[in-house]
Parts: structure tokens; sequence; C-alpha cells
């Protein structure tokens, strides 16, 4: 007992650690999309409870608003809407260069995980008021972010909005009928 | 004690499986999917280190990549109805049309 409670912060961790990898994987290897979006909402939530631990609560609530409610209903909105299951071609599964890709990939993770664990920038503890504290008085840290987006970061704010505005108009471009394709009479090419 | 470490390799670790899912993979959807993979191990990355140093600036980063995030994924999925409609397929290997 006295070990769970003063180790409970690193047994919180590596429990939502283990989680995050297990949905992860799950991406990756579920066959059926459906089941692969749930694996990718396991992982979603369990990085919004590790935002948590790092005194981040407004990144953890935006994480489980717009991944967990909003890009996870798009995905499994499209899943529905193409109906994945009737396509010709969905049992093609890996691309022939597929051990290639899993050897390079570890190996890259090792030889980063190597050069940040040996060059030793990342040890040492921060401090959580200061994530709290905006214009000089610990607020909380929805106040804090926010005194800091709407100053220092206001342009980069403004660009990232039409950023998004873009993506809209570009996402129902593609969505729409094309009519240069249509007036050509549908099948065309291969 | 949990430190800055351990989330950079825990999210080299996301960063990976992303990276392989995006290589490994022939299915357009969990393409786009291995792709949030690798935003969250950025996004874990920023976190870990605005608590380590103090700084707002992380968190703020942060919201910046979660919104650039939402637009990929909105474009991408619109990528996937374009692409069933002209070809009946979500595979990436069906989607040749510039292909020369």
């Amino acid at each position: 007992m006295d070990f769970l409670v003063a180790n409970f912060a690193e047994i919180l961790f590596y429990c939502f650690a283990a989680l995050t990898v297990a949905g992860a994987v799950g991406v990756l290897v579920l066959r059926s999309p459906v089941h692969a979006a749930l694996s990718l909402l396991l992982t979603f939530v369990m990085v919004g409870a590790l935002f948590l631990l790092r005194h981040a609560e407004l990144l953890a609530a935006v994480q489980v608003l717009v991944y967990g409610g909003g890009i996870m209903v798009l995905f499994l909105f499209v899943i529905m809407l193409v109906n994945v299951k009737g396509l010709a071609s969905s049992e093609v599964f890996l691309s022939e260069l597929a051990p290639l890709a899993v050897v390079g990939g570890v190996l890259l993770g090792i030889l980063v995980a190597f050069a940040l664990v040996f060059g030793v920038f990342a040890s040492g503890q921060g401090d959580g008021t200061a994530l709290r504290s905006a214009g000089g008085e610990v607020l909380g840290n929805t106040e804090a972010v926010g005194m800091v987006l709407y100053t220092t970061y206001l342009v980069p704010f403004e660009v990232v909005s039409v950023v998004l505005l873009v993506a809209m108009i570009g996402a129902i471009v593609f969505g729409r009928r094309s009519a240069a394709f249509e007036r050509r009479g549908g099948e065309e090419g291969p | 004690m949990i430190e800055a470490t351990h989330y950079v390799v825990l999210s080299i670790i996301l960063l990976c499986l992303g990276i392989i899912g995006v290589m490994v993979r022939r299915n357009f959807i969990t393409v786009l999917m291995s792709l949030e993979l690798m935003f969250n191990a950025v996004n874990l990355n920023l976190i870990a280190f605005s608590f380590r140093l103090s700084d707002l600036a992380g968190q703020v980063l942060a919201i910046f990549v979660i919104t650039v995030a939402a637009a990929e994924a909105a474009i991408g999925l619109g990528l996937i109805i374009a692409l069933v409609r002209l070809k009946n397929t979500v595979s990436l290997d069906e989607a040749d049309l510039m292909r020369g």
C-alpha cells in the first residue's frame, strides 16, 4: 500500500502509456476500419490523460473534445459513408515493402531514442504553478493559456484560423461532384 | 519520478508506429489514422517540455498543431470521398491517376 501511494504518479503514467501504445498497435494490426478507429479513440483519450499528468488541463479537454469527439466522428462517418466492406480491393492489407518498412521504422526509433536519452537535456522537474499563472497571479491553466494565446501569439492564432477556413473550403470542393467530370459523361480513363 | 525523458521515449514509440502505419498499410483510412498518431506524438513532446521548462508556449503550439490536424483530417477524408467516387476503392495502390 505504501508503495502504491509513494509511486502513484509513476504507476498512472505507465498504465496510460501502455494503453496509448496498445491503442496505436491496434490501429496498425486491426483489419476492420471501425475497430481501428475505436482503437485510435483509446489512444486519443489516453494521450489526453497524459496531458493531465503534465498540468495541461485545457489541452486535455481540447484533446478529448476535438480528437475524441470531432475527428473520430468524422472518421466513423466516412467509414459508414463509403461502406468499406463492399469495395473491391479491400483485401489488400499490406504493401510489398512491409518488412523493410517495419525494420526501418524500428531502427529509426532506436536511433532517435539513443540520441535523446544520452543527449540528456530532458531530466529534472518543471514547475506546475508557472503553467497556471497569468499576468503575475495564479488563476488556472485555461486563463493562463488564453492570456498567452491572445496576446503574444495573436497573429499566429489568426493565421491558423485562415488555415482552418481554407481547409473547410477545400473539403467542400473535394466533396462536391465535379462539374467537369460530369460533363465528360462519367467514366473516363482507367 | 516521471521526467520529460519518459514522455520523449513514449512519443518516439508513437511516432514510429505512425510512420510504420503510413508505410505499411494500404488502406487510405488507416493511413490517415496513422497520421493522427504522429500528430499526437508531437503534442506529447510539446506538453512534456512545456512542463519541464515551465513555459506556456508549448501548450499554445500544441493548440495550433491540433487545429492543423483537424484541417488535415477534413481534407484527407474529403480526398477519400473523391477517390471512392472516382475509382470505387480506398486502396492507395489503386490511386495512380497521376502516374505517368
